[in-house]
């Protein structure tokens, strides 16, 4: 689609030129996915993760599908479903196991994805879209999650509607107006659980669109790789199939012993046991957390304790909340190094692990009682987490001298073993270097 | 642009967050319920571990201290009386046990509530009626339902184990257990309602095995696992067995992957 | 590396490995399948309730109950000694569904187990319960498309093509009956 050397493809059988003439759809999985996509040569196994989150989303979707067969979506009979499920319906312990760890495996995949997108400058020229496409989805499945999590109807899922929908009413004026709209009542009822239960359903589809739109845009340009340099010729890529087909599938199998390892064995290991308490609006949990994925999002948000600048504490945190996800949106304009990876960029290197080590810590101080020393750490690490976007990297990128870059992807592999040089690939797989 | 605004927000961020790091913290008192609230115990079953099962004698054992001493004050909602069949029980003695008890029907001809005897495709026997009957008959206090309770529980298992056993040990001086509470160090609020439940020789085991507290506690806490996951071993198989067939897959996708690479990579 | 040369003896074995690793592939998909399809069939508390115990101490003769089975309402009746007598004296040559006096009572003598569901469209026919029309042959009478059965459920007049449908049952005890 991208590069003039890419694959054509040709129908065969007359069945398939008629096809062709009509609804191109082979055309199309052979020009996305197939042989007629080239694909830098150098991609490490970090860039098999965009392919793992569609796996994810597809398996979220099925077993999602499945379940809705026989949940029941009223607070009387929510959660005793979900017990249904789990004891009557054939095999409804595993499909509902999968879709609950699979929201967390999606999310792993999806961090992954996106620190290796930070890693490689994925997000600069010409990909802003790709990147900003990536940051609208990551919004809808916070968005989905939090709606799943709310549906069996138990402790944490009543509680943290609560509070995640309290967080509206910080905004002045129209903030408790919005709350009640959005649960439907004056604290989350039936009303909520419905709403939330179609909204549920249906956003993923939403995502699924949005990763249409998101990889019609990556095949553009096509993707980016771990030199950051551009594909030069025919010798610095190779169709994407059969070569990360396999390569992915590989991948797709060792993502897969995870997720039965972690779905059969320890299946509730990263819930909250109080989830198996039928939701009691009489009675608090001792500490209401979200699910692990959303933690380093509510460190930041209780990490602003201090009413200032005519501003309360409780708005602070949750404009800093919404800040931390949607500044992710202006990170191509924030980081101006012409350099994308991080390999050649030893500066931006310190501050890109400094980052990673910030979010864990975010996420650690989240899953935590609001007591010291836990509050002030949580501060100490939002703190950075905004200086590091927006103040560290403008500097970092302007007056970095980055390391001199090699002349070509090729190069760059082949480089490495001289004497593998001369035996360049031949075969009609890969084209000889034009020069 | 995007660059200017973006730091004056980071600035004002880091500010607020600076202000608020440095705002000197008034000084707490350690709660004195932390230091006496303790860990559960490290306790181990048949069915512990990735490839354990249950022991089908001592769940029925613990069937018999749930009913015998549980039941009377704590539900099992989510279980049917045809379930026992799934721990060794036959269909005839299900349907005797579930005869045992009355559950609410209406009266086919007149329309009254009646009560009929439970089927095996009953839920278990409820206690009480709802929550405010559970806590007018218990000092205000609410037996929790009991048929997720392990899962329901941090560290599950162990942590009912440890409660059940953990009565009978003096408060340390000074400290006051209010009146109709009961000192308990695994408790969270180390004052639990719950008077001790179980007493050496409480219940007379068929099996002839001694009925210990911690004997008995054990075994109905092995009950209480299986209520919460009856599915347990058949997903360990599943699971077992869809690790050893992906491995395969694994080592033949790898080897595909090299082969198909085997031309390009240098 | 593998210039055209080289490559050929390994092609038998390379075809091997795509071909094994495509059948692993294929077969996983198709275990992973079985639980997606398997979730639709009964769960355990619908299988649970296969079988019906009925309690029918109470049903004089002349009387019957109406009774839900497998979620679909069953009519137990205990027919009068001159309503069988009566039964006896029609030519079983002369009816649409052609089944004897015994053929629907197969349990026991005096008792008849069938279902409510008109064999026309599904309809639950009149007659069972007391002051209900029975019908131009005193039995059950279908007001949807006017199905007239007698007294045994058997089809005399209108649409339905069939005597009402007798589920399989015993008798657990004298007041008890099984039904499934």
């Amino acid at each position: 689609m991208s590069f003039p050397w890419a694959e054509q493809y040709e129908p065969k059988s007359p069945f398939m030129k008629w096809l062709d003439s009509r609804l191109p759809l082979p055309r199309l999985v052979f020009n996305a996915v197939g042989p007629g996509y080239p694909v830098p040569r150098n991609l490490n196994f970090f860039y098999n993760f965009g392919v793992l989150a569609g796996f994810a989303l597809l398996v979220q979707i099925i077993t999602g599908i499945v379940l809705a067969m026989h949940y029941s979506a009223h607070i009387d009979t929510a959660f005793a479903s979900i017990e249904h499920i789990m004891r009557d319906v054939n095999q409804g312990w595993l499909i509902r196991y999968l879709h609950m760890n699979g929201a967390s495996f999606f999310f792993i995949v999806v961090y992954v994805h996106i620190f290796r997108g930070l890693y490689y400058g994925s997000y600069k020229a010409p990909r802003e879209i790709v990147w900003m496409l990536g940051v609208v989805i990551l919004l809808l499945m916070m968005a989905t999650a939090f709606m799943g999590y709310v549906l069996p109807w138990g402790q944490m899922s009543f509680w943290g509607a609560q509070v995640i929908t309290s967080l509206f009413s910080a905004i002045p004026l129209v903030g408790e107006p919005i709350r009640q709209w959005l649960v439907g009542g004056f604290a989350p009822d039936n009303a909520t659980i419905t709403r939330f239960f179609s909204l549920h359903y249906v956003l993923p589809f939403v995502i699924l669109g949005v990763v249409i739109l998101k990889v019609w845009a990556l095949h553009i340009p096509g993707s980016t790789n771990p030199t950051g340099i551009d594909v030069k010729g025919p010798q610095d890529t190779l169709p994407f199939h059969p070569y990360f087909t396999a390569k992915d599938f590989f991948t797709l199998t060792l993502y897969l012993i995870a997720f039965v390892a972690v779905s059969f064995f320890i299946p509730n290991a990263l819930g909250h046991p109080d989830n198996y308490i039928p939701a009691n609006p009489l009675s608090t949990p001792e500490h209401i957390v979200p699910e692990w994925y959303l933690l380093p999002f509510y460190a930041i948000l209780r990490a602003f304790t201090v009413d200032l600048l005519f501003v309360p504490a409780k708005l602070w945190g949750v404009i800093a909340m919404f800040a931390s996800i949607l500044l992710l949106l202006f990170l191509p304009w924030l980081d101006t190094s012409r350099v994308r990876s991080a390999n050649y960029r030893p500066v931006y290197r310190i501050f890109f692990w400094l980052l990673v080590v910030d979010v864990l810590v975010l996420g650690y101080v989240g899953a935590m009682p609001a007591e010291e020393p836990y509050v002030r750490i949580g501060q100490l690490a939002t703190m950075y987490y905004f200086a590091h976007f927006l103040i560290i990297l403008p500097i970092v990128s302007a007056v970095e001298k980055p390391l001199p870059l090699p002349n070509s992807i090729a190069e760059a592999v082949l480089g490495k073993s001289a004497a593998q040089v001369a035996a360049a690939p031949s075969g009609g797989v890969v084209a000889q270097p034009a020069e | 642009m995007v660059r200017l605004v973006g730091m004056a927000l980071g600035l004002v961020f880091c500010f607020v967050l600076a202000w608020a790091f440095l705002v000197p913290r008034e000084a707490t008192q350690p709660d004195p319920v932390k230091l006496l609230h303790r860990e559960p115990k490290e306790v181990s079953w048949p069915h512990t571990g990735p490839f354990g099962k249950f022991d089908r004698a001592q769940l029925q054992r613990g069937f018999q201290v749930y009913k015998e001493v549980c039941s009377s004050c704590h539900g099992l909602y989510h279980v049917h009386y045809r379930d026992l069949e799934k721990i060794g029980f036959t269909p005839a003695q299900v349907k005797a046990i579930a005869a045992e008890y009355e559950v609410p029907a209406i009266d086919p001809n007149t329309g009254e509530t009646i009560t009929r005897p439970a089927l095996p495709t009953d839920k278990f026997y409820r206690p009480f009626p709802n929550e405010q009957a559970a806590r007018a008959a218990n000092n205000n206090a609410y037996p929790p339902d009991l048929s997720l309770i392990i899962k329901a529980r941090k560290n599950g298992e162990s942590y009912v184990y440890s409660l059940l056993t953990g009565y009978g040990e003096e408060p340390p001086p000074g400290f006051e257990v209010p009146d109709g509470l009961n000192y308990n160090p695994y408790f969270h609020s180390v004052n639990i309602a719950m008077a001790q439940p179980l007493v050496d020789g409480q219940v007379e085991y068929a099996d002839g095995t001694p009925a210990t507290v911690d004997q008995m506690a054990k075994d109905v806490v092995a009950f209480l696992r299986w209520a919460a996951e009856p599915e347990l071993e058949v997903r360990r198989r599943v699971g077992l067995a869809s690790l050893l067939f992906l491995s395969i897959l694994a080592v033949l996708s790898y080897l595909t992957y090299r082969r198909v690479w085997a031309d390009v990579k240098p | 590396m593998a210039d055209a040369q080289t490559a050929q003896p390994d092609i038998p074995r390379r075809d091997f490995l795509y071909i094994a690793t495509g059948a692993f592939g294929a077969v996983g998909t198709a275990a992973a399948l079985w639980p997606f399809i398997n979730q639709m069939n009964p769960a355990a508390n619908v299988r649970a309730l296969a079988k019906t115990e009925v309690d029918v101490s109470a049903i004089e003769e002349g009387m019957a109950i109406k009774t839900i089975w497998q979620s679909k309402p069953v009519f137990v009746k205990r027919l009068t000694a001159a309503e069988i007598a009566e039964a006896e004296k029609v030519d079983v040559a002369t009816l649409r569904d052609k089944q004897t006096v015994a053929e629907r009572m197969p349990v026991k003598r005096g008792w008849l187990v069938n279902l409510g569901v008109c064999t026309h469209l599904g309809c639950v026919p009149l007659g069972a319960g007391q002051g209900e029309p029975k019908g131009d042959y005193g039995g059950f009478f279908c007001p949807c498309h006017g199905s007239h059965y007698d007294p045994l459920g058997r089809i005399r007049r209108g649409p339905a093509p069939l005597n009402l449908e007798i589920p399989p049952y015993t008798f657990k005890s004298d007041t008890v009956i099984e039904i499934g």
